[in-house]
């Protein structure tokens, strides 16, 4: 485990509970991202939505500004990529919740559904994860 | 305006956590997610330190969270988080990150995202039909 970064990862995590908090203390809001993004296509209650997506673009338009390290990821296909999303986002309608509003938001208020949401898409992401990378040998 | 500006911060803040936790680097998540690699339990504390968070704030202001909508351990449920995870465990990329990392205009991100937003549009017409 040579990439293990326990302290960073804790603190990027508070960071998101902490958002999450917010959002909800100010807005009365859940921060759940793939809720966010597909209810951009529905007028009216979109436009707090927009500012969030906003937030996160900027975010990552500041990372970088900073000079922070950018860790991109060279030749991964994007026919993959494009699959990924494909099934991230009919996934994500379907089940109501990712990882933010299953997960972050979700345990954060001992919710059942999203407890089994969260054990269940960890367990199809690293099947799928072994398969692809160790079966079918998609790497990058 | 108060609502968008702290919808904007939440953002924000929300996206900062994800570039400083690795969660923005899909090598990463999968370095995670991949348990038969070098695994990297990394990401285990970012949901750890995000949910120790949440648990102690949404106590403080439980009475601001909606209503559920839905109660039941249903199919739909179980199916589209399992279909979500194969998506998550192909790519590295889950909602969140994937929109962050659009900042970097990367080609798979882009990529990515677009499907993301199909796949959303996709399953409204599918269960319209």
């Amino acid at each position: 485990m040579h990439d293990f970064t326990p302290i960073s990862a804790l603190t990027g995590g508070a960071l998101i509970g902490l958002a999450s908090v917010w959002l909800l203390a100010a807005n009365g809001r859940i921060a759940g991202v793939s809720g966010i993004l597909h209810g951009l296509f529905s007028p009216p209650e979109n436009q707090w939505r927009a500012w969030f997506i906003s937030g996160l673009l900027l975010a990552g338009l500041a990372w970088q500004a900073a000079g922070a390290p950018v860790p991109l990821r060279e030749g991964f296909p994007l026919g993959w990529a494009a699959a990924g999303g494909l099934l991230v986002g009919f996934g994500t309608r379907m089940g109501g919740g990712c990882t933010s509003g299953h997960g972050v938001c979700g345990l954060g208020r001992l919710s059942v559904r999203s407890l089994v949401a969260v054990l269940v898409f960890m367990a199809s992401g690293m099947l799928a994860a072994y398969v692809t990378r160790h079966l079918i040998g998609v790497t990058s | 305006m108060k609502a968008l500006a702290s919808a904007l911060g939440a953002g924000f803040v929300f996206g900062t956590g994800l570039w400083v936790s690795g969660m923005a680097n899909p090598k990463k998540v999968l370095g995670f997610l991949d348990i038969t690699g070098d695994w990297d339990a990394s990401l285990m504390f970012v949901m750890g330190g995000a949910v120790a968070v949440t648990l102690a704030g949404f106590k403080i202001y439980r009475t601001k969270i909606p209503a559920p909508t839905l109660k039941d351990i249903d199919f739909p449920l179980v199916a589209g988080a399992a279909i979500f995870g194969i998506g998550w465990g192909i790519a590295g990329y889950c909602p969140g990150p994937a929109i962050t990392a659009l900042s970097t205009l990367s080609m798979e991100s882009i990529v990515f995202v677009i499907s993301m937003v199909a796949g959303g549009l996709l399953h409204r017409v599918v269960q319209r039909a």
